[in-house]
């Protein structure tokens, strides 16, 4: 083996071991990487009241109830668990059903979760509005958004 | 000219002198007609509207800073491994080029998610990812400074290269590994781009018109540090030349 190709071997093996380390790293600490937790794992886990945690979904079909001053109550789904929100202040202008949210809170004694901040999140798909607008005439905009609730369990796209 | 040519200093100085002059119109031009499409042919989007436009410059900044760290690493192979004085050369040159697309990225970005998402920053995977590559630029912007010799220096920023390395698949998956308020991938996807053909090629456009952007200021830089190499060398001559004479 020449100087070179030891040299070679010898950094592959390093990145391969502090890649090692990197990926071990990361799964150990999954649980605090991950941004949002899904209503699934917010009611599986028992999250007890005033511990604050991120809850992400989608806002349920119909469930956004406003009343003046900026009070607003709505529902999380994932399709499986729906969490109910309360929020007061001023949502994000992509705000509306169907939409993917993370709430920032905590539950009451009620069960409802109490946000102090929600975040719009959006999908990876960009199309302008005329194609959007052809998509749900066709019937092919529901779809989509059933799969995406139904298939995952908090993984909101 | 065979590219195997360029490995040679004194003939990639040849080839810059005459490249960097069609590299800088090229990328002008490609600018223009990126800048174009993005600003008045692409449609706006349905759900962001005009907002969207700042993907134009925020995508083609992120898979810029992550090709330079890409490009970094292998000149840092042919540091480590063959010793080659002209990958040292791109290594540092490309340093400061990949940590401004990479500021440039955080920040159009930021302005992004301010009226999207509703906030300019969190600490999710994606943000936080992206983040450390650029902190990992900055450090390897003082390594490169903190070392005198240019080869060790060369040889210490190799290898912190090739282990941060280690972060761009990192960033790449991090929007499918946890849960983030960053999208998934639009575009190098499983079943292809999720963008509308009509938004997809001015993007493309804008991305290849910074790739040349990045190439003609990396070739440039290139020159310019093996000048200054040059320049140090001769100096330095002078000096022994200098002292030699003056000791009988």
């Amino acid at each position: 083996m020449t100087r070179k190709k030891r040299r070679l071997v010898l950094i592959a093996c390093s990145v391969g071991v502090v890649a090692l380390a990197a990926g071990l790293i990361l799964n150990a600490l999954r649980d605090s990487i991950v941004f949002f937790h899904s209503p699934t794992e917010i009611v599986a886990k028992h999250l007890a009241p005033g511990s604050r945690a991120r809850l992400g979904g989608l806002v349920k079909e119909g469930s956004i109830v406003r009343s003046d001053k900026l009070d607003v109550r709505f529902e999380v789904t994932d399709g499986n668990e729906t969490v109910p929100v309360t929020y007061h202040g001023i949502l994000p202008d992509l705000f509306r059903e169907g939409q993917g949210v993370i709430a920032e809170g905590a539950l009451d004694n009620a069960g409802h979760f109490k946000a102090d901040s929600v975040l719009a999140k959006h999908d990876e798909k960009y199309m302008p509005k005329e194609v959007a607008d052809a998509l749900k005439k066709q019937g092919h905009w529901k779809d989509d958004y059933d799969k995406k609730v139904g298939s995952t369990g908090g993984q909101v796209q | 000219m065979p590219l195997i040519d360029l490995a040679n200093p004194s003939r990639f100085l040849a080839f810059a002198e005459r490249a960097l002059p069609w590299l800088a119109g090229l990328t002008a031009a490609l600018l223009a007609v990126g800048l174009y499409l993005a600003l008045f042919v692409a449609p706006d989007d349905y759900q962001q509207g005009a907002t969207v436009k700042i993907m134009f410059l925020h995508v083609p900044f992120a898979w810029l800073s992550m090709m330079c760290w890409g490009l970094m690493s292998i000149a840092g192979l042919g540091t480590l491994v063959w010793r080659h004085p002209l990958a040292d050369v791109t290594a540092k040159a490309a340093a400061p080029i990949g940590a401004a697309f990479t500021f440039l990225c955080l920040l159009t970005g930021s302005l992004w998610g301010r009226p999207m998402w509703g906030t300019y920053w969190v600490w999710d995977a994606r943000l936080t990812s992206v983040l450390v590559l650029f902190l990992m630029y900055l450090g390897l912007l003082a390594l490169w400074r903190a070392v005198d010799d240019p080869s060790r220096a060369a040889r210490a920023a190799a290898i912190l290269t090739i282990v941060g390395a280690i972060n761009i698949p990192i960033i790449k998956f991090s929007v499918d590994w946890w849960n983030t308020l960053h999208q998934s991938a639009s575009v190098l996807r499983m079943g292809g781009p999720a963008i509308d053909p009509t938004i997809l090629r001015p993007l493309l456009v804008m991305a290849l018109a910074m790739t040349f952007l990045f190439a003609t200021l990396l070739i440039g830089a290139m020159r310019n540090e093996i000048l200054r190499r040059r320049v140090r060398d001769l100096e330095r001559q002078g000096v022994t030349r200098r002292s030699g004479a003056n000791t009988p």
